[in-house]
């Protein structure tokens, strides 16, 4: 082959940094409009966002989500109204559009009414598992096509938030089951329910012996220790651990406290106020969802939890590859057991999740 | 338009949508996509394919307003070759990692019929690299440097006249894998009339060629109507130049002739101006967009028929990747177990027929051994009854020879004696 006659191999543009000239520009040339391109284009797309709420029933996760998105979302149920608690687990899944500001969201909550509340909870989080797999199957099977959808429909879980109920011990042995399950396959947020029962010293407590507890079983809750990028990350997510679980409260009635319509509780000896810090931390868990780090669940959901179910699913199918082209799917198998399910340590998370740990430079 | 969009997208999925009693928070969620960008920075790739001395190098230069390279390339390469250089630019606080690709070497050639072939090959190349990136199963495409192209600058020399032939064809090979933006280069040596009818000529001739280039999307109204009256000026006519020349009491960038200066940034000079807001300022993203879901998408479903997928079964059932991927193994192994048999049932035959052949040489080996053995025993028998022969005659002639000395002894000393000795002699020598 004539030696001129080279065209870049692919294996050379390939390269994740290749040599880059850093360069000067000597004036004003409007790289920086593609960040309004960004916003237009994704303000046209709208967003999605897939949430799950997980804990015993009469816990408040229902008005919990009310609350969060200041609409009835899902319809809370009051106790002793003849509605029979379910005698299996049960999802059930509600999508709804919701606007503000021109950006549009489509919001799908996931309930799980049922969970914990048999005799026997053995297993009880199976379904909620096979769910969350069949949610990352659904995507893998669109992925996969040959001619795919402009835009594959997300519908897979980026948080779910786990009610502890506010017993002001510590965790129960189905909460760390539970926890040390899911952690590995979705983003975890776990919070305390109904936090009104507990004083504030209470709480702090509670909150130093479950933050105790997840360390000793390993249970990485979001935001995950490893895939802090920058200094920032780090002191902003520190800040967030530190105060993990959340003692929050759920309130979708509205009451008027010194002039003001506030949403809260109103008891005999005084109205709880939800948005107010000083009375609990539901403001932290609204920001931590919504305002400041929705994208980076549906990131981490998207290059990691998804990703390893992935590579999962593609090296169970038993046939070498034949060449990086070749995929051999086998058919998907009645029940997709959880990754670390038959295994009695967990699987420890840096060996799947170092594809984004040894991303350090970023450009 | 946001609550068309909404409705629309209700009537699709049957979702309702739902009215909030008061403010949430999500309206920033553009702002955290932002900011997620800028923290992972863009890529932005451009190819510019023209010939030699053209004016591509010049352009780039002054479109990103930075010197990038300085040497200029020669005539007289024997192929086209195409390089590619990455820089990387920062404004604020957005990091761009542009990449240039030149072609090196197009249309010097006196045979050009393989000009634009490196070309595709390496558009292709950079697709396949990212489709062999997204098949592996343990991937990291958030990190991965995409290299594909996301719009082709294709400059066309001033003539004044029509398109070339080579220009035609390399375009018409290249549409339907990249986005193609037409520029007229060194615009400043057309007048402005003769420039009017120029770019009319271009563009019938291109409409006519089925030739497909980068329409600006008007489908968004912030843009739309800037986007459709740039529509119209395509083919842009630009004039590159880094020098600066005093025009007025501000340095601007121009290049100075006798008989004027000629401003790139001023739009009644070129179209330089219009060129920069639509590639950069405003299309950016949606270039980079369409090279992902169309053009990459088309490669992709070619190349995976090209392997023997398909998404339909023999029913015209819609098969999953996997079932197509099963059902070609199965057809594989039976094709090869088949193969298995074949060859077995050959060697099996085979012995037999040495086996055949062998057996048959040992026969006719024990029938020679039987003949020759017979031959020796007639010999032998030959032999005997000679041998026996012989003693009988030598018995005959010592009895006579006993006799005759019987008759010696009585007459003494006859003449026949010392025959008779003689024959003695002979008779004992013989003996």
């Amino acid at each position: 082959m004539d030696p001129l006659r080279q065209s870049p191999s692919p294996s050379s543009s390939r390269a994740s940094s290749p040599r880059t000239l850093p360069c000067e520009m000597l004036g004003y040339v409007g790289i920086e409009a593609v960040l309004d391109q960004l916003k237009i284009k994704a303000m046209k797309m709208g967003f999605e966002f897939n949430i799950m709420v997980v804990g015993q029933s009469g816990l408040g996760k229902s008005t919990m989500v009310n609350t969060l998105f200041k609409s009835k979302m899902c319809k809370s149920t009051m106790p002793g109204l003849g509605v029979p608690t379910p005698q299996t687990l049960q999802l059930q899944s509600v999508t709804h559009v919701i606007e503000e500001s021109g950006v549009k969201l489509k919001l799908t909550v996931t309930d799980t009414p049922g969970f914990g509340d048999q005799i026997n909870n053995d297993k009880c989080w199976d379904p909620i598992l096979g769910y969350i797999s069949e949610q990352y199957e659904k995507y893998l099977q669109e992925e996969i096509l040959i001619t795919r959808q402009r835009h594959i429909p997300d519908t897979r879980v980026h948080c779910c938030v786990y009610f502890v109920p506010p017993t002001g011990h510590c965790l129960r042995p189905l909460d760390i089951e539970f926890l040390q399950r899911l952690c590995r396959t979705v983003n975890v947020v776990p919070v305390i329910a109904r936090a009104d029962s507990l004083t504030i010293e209470e709480r702090e407590a509670f909150r130093h012996r479950i933050q105790e507890n997840l360390k000793t079983h390993g249970i990485e809750v979001y935001p995950q220790k490893c895939f802090d990028e920058d200094i920032n990350d780090k002191i902003l997510n520190s800040k967030i651990r530190e105060r993990i679980p959340f003692a929050v409260v759920g309130a979708d009635r509205e009451h008027i406290v010194n002039g003001r319509c506030v949403l809260g509780r109103k008891t005999k000896w005084g109205i709880i106020e939800v948005e107010n810090m000083a009375h609990c931390e539901f403001p932290l868990l609204r920001d931590l969802l919504i305002r400041s780090h929705l994208q980076d669940l549906k990131d981490i959901t998207h290059n990691v939890h998804y990703e390893n179910y992935r590579i999962f699913r593609l090296n169970e199918s038993h046939v070498l590859p034949r060449g990086p082209g070749w995929v051999n799917l086998a058919p998907a198998p009645a029940s997709i057991p959880a990754p670390a399910g038959p295994q009695a340590s967990p699987r420890p998370p840096k060996v799947c999740w170092w594809a984004k740990d040894n991303s350090d430079e970023e450009c | 338009m946001s609550s068309e969009v909404a409705r629309h997208l209700q009537k699709k999925e049957n979702t309702r949508s739902l009215a909030m009693s008061g403010h949430v928070g999500f309206e920033s969620l553009p702002d955290q996509l932002v900011n997620r960008s800028i923290q992972q920075g863009f890529c932005f790739n451009i190819l510019c394919v023209g010939e030699t001395g053209i004016g591509k190098s010049t352009l780039i230069d002054t479109l990103f307003n930075t010197n990038f390279e300085d040497h200029e390339s020669s005539h007289f390469y024997p192929h086209v070759r195409l390089k590619a250089q990455t820089y990387e630019l920062q404004e604020s606080n957005v990091r761009l990692k542009l990449t240039i690709v030149n072609t090196v070497g197009f249309g010097d050639q006196i045979n050009k019929e393989e000009s634009y072939q490196p070309i595709v090959d390496y558009i292709d190349a950079q697709f396949e690299a990212y489709l062999q990136e997204e098949l592996k199963i343990k991937r990291s495409l958030f990190n991965y440097h995409d290299s594909r192209i996301h719009v082709c600058l294709y400059f066309i020399s001033p003539t004044g006249h029509s398109l070339k032939t080579l220009d035609l064809l390399t375009m018409k090979s290249l549409d339907s894998k990249v986005n193609i933006i037409p520029v007229i280069a060194k615009a400043d040596a057309i007048s402005k009339t003769e420039l009017q009818k120029f770019k009319i000529k271009l563009m019938s001739e291109l409409v006519s060629n089925g030739v497909q280039i980068y329409q600006f999307p008007t489908d968004d109204e912030t843009i739309a109507k800037i986007n459709a009256s740039m529509n119209g000026h395509l083919p842009f006519a630009v004039v590159g130049s880094m020098d600066e020349v005093k025009v007025g009491n501000k340095m601007v960038k121009a290049r100075q002739y006798p008989w004027g200066i000629v401003q790139v940034e001023n739009e009644n000079h070129c179209d330089f101006v219009k060129l920069r807001e639509m590639l950069i300022c405003t299309n950016m993203e949606d270039l980079r967009d369409e090279t992902h879901t169309r053009h990459y998408e088309l490669y992709r479903r070619r190349k995976l028929e090209e392997m023997g997928l398909t998404d339909m079964g023999p029913e015209s059932k819609p098969l999953s990747l996997q079932e197509t991927y099963e059902a070609k193994r199965h057809e594989f192994y039976g094709e090869r177990q088949r193969k298995e048999e074949e060859m077995k049932q050959l060697f099996v035959q085979r012995v037999k027929e040495k086996e055949a052949v062998l057996k048959e040489a040992e026969r006719e080996l024990q029938a020679k051994f039987e003949h020759l053995k017979r031959v020796h025993q007639e010999e032998k028998l030959r032999l005997e009854e000679k041998r026996r022969l012989l003693e009988e005659e030598i018995i005959a002639f010592s009895k006579k020879k006993a006799t005759s000395e019987i008759y010696q002894n009585q007459p003494f000393m006859t003449p026949g004696g010392n025959v008779r000795k003689d024959k003695d002699r002979k008779n004992s020598s013989f003996m």
